[in-house]
């Protein structure tokens, strides 16, 4: 060590003014000491853009097949039913023997068979699939019932057409990829804010930034910055992969209207992760914390299913949590193509669920441990 | 020596301070002041207040009664403007996770509004040059605290609060410090740091004010603590030579401290004991040291000095 002069200066005590410290330089210090330790943590990028796609992935490849809603259906022989049945509800697979037709059913390979000879038909269908089994017997029944009314020659008192409401092009990936989006931002958020909160308290940091000129709430500004900053990058990279081929995103024309929602919602999450931080005393305690809100959240909120068919009171649960609102709100605009109009509710009320944890955070922060 | 220039402006006062944790008085009214430019110690055994004790003054705790004049200004409620002229190692280190120690350096530089640059120099005052890339969790201990010393001083404070910057380190790594510590004193800030080592404080400190269960027993510079003493010597004998009672009656004998296998007497008139001693033929395996700020302690507390 040589001997460095610390400074040159005059007298002690009579030191010239030194630097003034500038807010945005503190605000750019602090953002970028987070964005450094965040990119540095394996844990952190799993979570913020590895998961939602291996979630993706995963979902994508479930629910891929039953997209377009037609359910296979074993086809043995010929007649008006056989050929009356709608091919964009059932997806008729041509079968040489009943007995081979009837084999594919209980192998679970096809819904049902429909086996025409003459003016005899004959529907086998599995139980096991309640659903598909429901459809099956609908449609045969109904493409019956056509049949015999047109053969007595006279005109249907009702008719009755049916038309799926979304489009066509709506695979489930257009109502996958914003729920998982969602997810994977809030969990992000909420993580990034609760383990900043809890590591800088435990490192001593947070009061070591007490004992400089930064004001406190530039520490909380620097997170917001960041996050938001994060989420975008999530949902850049997030998007652009499952507008590949294989996943098939189709935007909307006005997708872009998402990012208001996306980055109210992302400080909603910010604010739980504010308060978790607030209340959890070690790092294992946060994570695990946050995971407890937002997991749950997330089935609840109908993010990775679609919860038509969940019972009322879930359905009424979801439209109360935040990031069914991020879901709801995202895939309005993302994909259902809806405009401004459907951009303020949601970020409305995401803003003002994180003023609510944000109040309940900062009644229950602390500085030290 | 500072107590002989009374005109030098006080950089620290403090009148009065009391702390209590529940019911448990850990500051117990202290009161010192500090000249500018000076190296003051606050030195004790662990739990004697003197984290507490700086924490105050360095304005991040509040005193339950009395008062804090740093720079002439109040230090509570908080002073942000103050708080730029001060620079603070805390006792555990306090760095941002994952960053380097450039990185470290460069982060607290810019919320004093310092200049990006000013790390590498820092760097190179606490000789961490090769270490500039180095995350903070692959240093040494003696790495950390001067890489934490360094990050206190990146804004060229006036005032420097170090918590217990040589506690558990090597004794090389102590002297290392020892070196900086004085470098960043005659650089002109005035020192203010606590330690619970005995012979670096009569090494390092203008003044010393020695702590212990939250009063300050004693404030002076080393020698003249160790002169108030009257250059009281301790004498040590083996137990079996001499009991305590005995001792008490020796000439010149002040006091009588039974320790793990010795009696110590201390004595301001270490000729006449000595030559009592050689009268009784007690001078097997007796020792004779003159005194330091251990017996200070010693003296003040009727304690031996633990650590
Ligand atoms: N936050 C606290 N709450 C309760 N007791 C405390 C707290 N901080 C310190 N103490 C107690 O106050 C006493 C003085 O502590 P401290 O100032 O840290 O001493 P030192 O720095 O000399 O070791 C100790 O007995 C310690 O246990
Ligand atoms: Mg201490």
């Amino acid at each position: 060590m040589s001997a460095t002069d610390v400074t040159t200066r005059s007298t002690p005590g009579t030191r010239p003014a030194g630097p003034r410290p500038s807010t945005s330089g503190q605000l750019r210090s602090l953002s970028r000491a987070m964005l450094r330790s965040f990119f540095r943590d394996r844990t952190s990028l799993l979570f913020a853009f590895l998961f939602p796609l291996m979630f993706l992935v995963v979902f994508g490849l479930v629910f891929r097949g039953d997209g377009a809603g037609t359910t296979p259906l074993a086809v043995v022989g010929e007649g008006p039913v056989v050929t009356a049945l709608p091919d964009d509800v059932v997806e008729s697979v041509a079968f040489e023997d009943a007995q081979e037709a009837v084999a594919a059913v209980e192998a679970g390979d096809v819904a049902g068979a429909v086996i025409e000879q003459g003016g005899e038909v004959t529907l086998y269908f599995a139980a096991s699939d309640q659903v598909q089994a429901g459809t099956v017997q609908q449609v045969v029944s109904s493409v019956i019932n056509e049949a015999n009314l047109a053969a007595t020659g006279q005109p249907p008192a009702i008719t009755l057409t049916t038309q799926q409401v979304e489009s066509e092009r709506f695979g489930p990936i257009q109502f996958l990829a914003p729920g998982i989006l969602s997810w994977g931002v809030a969990t992000s958020a909420a993580f990034g804010a609760a383990l900043t909160l809890v590591a800088w308290r435990n490192r001593q940091v947070l009061r070591r930034l007490r004992l400089s000129p930064a004001p406190a709430w530039t520490i909380v500004a620097a997170r917001v910055g960041v996050s938001l900053l994060v989420a975008l990058l999530q949902a850049v990279v997030f998007i652009a992969v499952a507008m590949l081929p294989v996943f098939g995103l189709e935007l909307a024309g006005q997708w872009w209207l998402a990012l208001p929602i996306l980055l109210c919602g992302t400080c909603s999450f910010l604010g739980v992760g504010l308060l978790v931080g607030a209340i959890a005393k070690t790092e294992e305690a946060a994570s695990a914390l946050a995971n407890f809100i937002v997991l749950p959240m997330a089935f609840l909120s109908g993010v990775f299913f679609d919860l038509s068919a969940a019972p009322s009171w879930m359905q009424s649960v979801s439209r109360v949590l935040p990031l069914g609102w991020m879901n709801d709100g995202i895939t309005d605009v993302l994909v259902r193509g809806e405009g401004v109009a459907a951009v303020w509710l949601p970020c409305l009320v995401l803003l003002a669920f994180a003023l609510v944890v944000g109040a309940a955070a900062t009644r229950l922060f602390r500085w030290e441990s | 020596m500072v107590t002989d220039r009374p005109d030098r402006p006080m950089a620290i006062e403090v009148d009065g301070l009391v702390k209590d944790y529940g019911g448990f008085r850990a500051v117990h009214d202290v009161s010192f002041s500090v000249a500018a430019g000076e190296f003051f110690g606050i030195l004790g055994p662990n739990g004697a207040g003197k984290t507490t004790t700086l924490e105050i003054v360095e304005g991040i705790r509040e005193p339950d009664e009395g008062a804090v004049r740093l720079l002439g200004e109040p230090v509570w409620p908080r002073n942000p403007r103050l708080l730029s002229r001060i620079g603070v190692q805390l006792q555990a280190s306090a760095f941002f996770e994952r960053l380097t120690c450039r990185e470290q350096l460069q982060t607290f530089g810019g919320l004093y509004g310092v200049d990006q640059r000013r790390a590498d120099d820092m760097l190179e005052l606490v000789g961490l040059t090769e270490k500039a890339d180095v995350r903070e969790d692959q240093l040494s201990g003696g790495q950390r605290q001067r890489l934490s010393i360094a990050c206190a001083l990146v804004h060229d404070p006036e005032v420097v609060f170090l918590d217990e910057p040589t506690a558990a380190l090597d004794p090389q790594a102590r002297r290392n410090l020892w070196d900086l510590l004085r470098r960043i004193q005659e650089g002109g800030t005035t020192v203010v740091y606590t330690t619970h080592y005995m012979d670096e404080a009569e090494i390092l400190c203008d003044r010393v004010a020695i702590m212990d269960a939250g009063r300050i027993l004693s404030l002076d510079t080393p020698a003249a603590l160790i002169r108030g003493l009257s250059a009281a010597t301790r004498v040590a004998l083996p137990r079996e030579v001499l009991d305590t009672g005995a001792a008490h009656r020796l000439p010149g004998v002040e006091t009588v401290v039974d320790t793990d296998g010795d009696v110590v007497l201390s004595t301001r008139e270490p000729a006449r004991l000595v030559a009592a001693l050689a009268e009784r033929n007690a001078l097997d395996g007796v020792s004779v040291r003159t005194a330091t700020l251990e017996d200070v302690f010693l003296t003040l507390t009727g304690r031996e000095y633990r650590a």
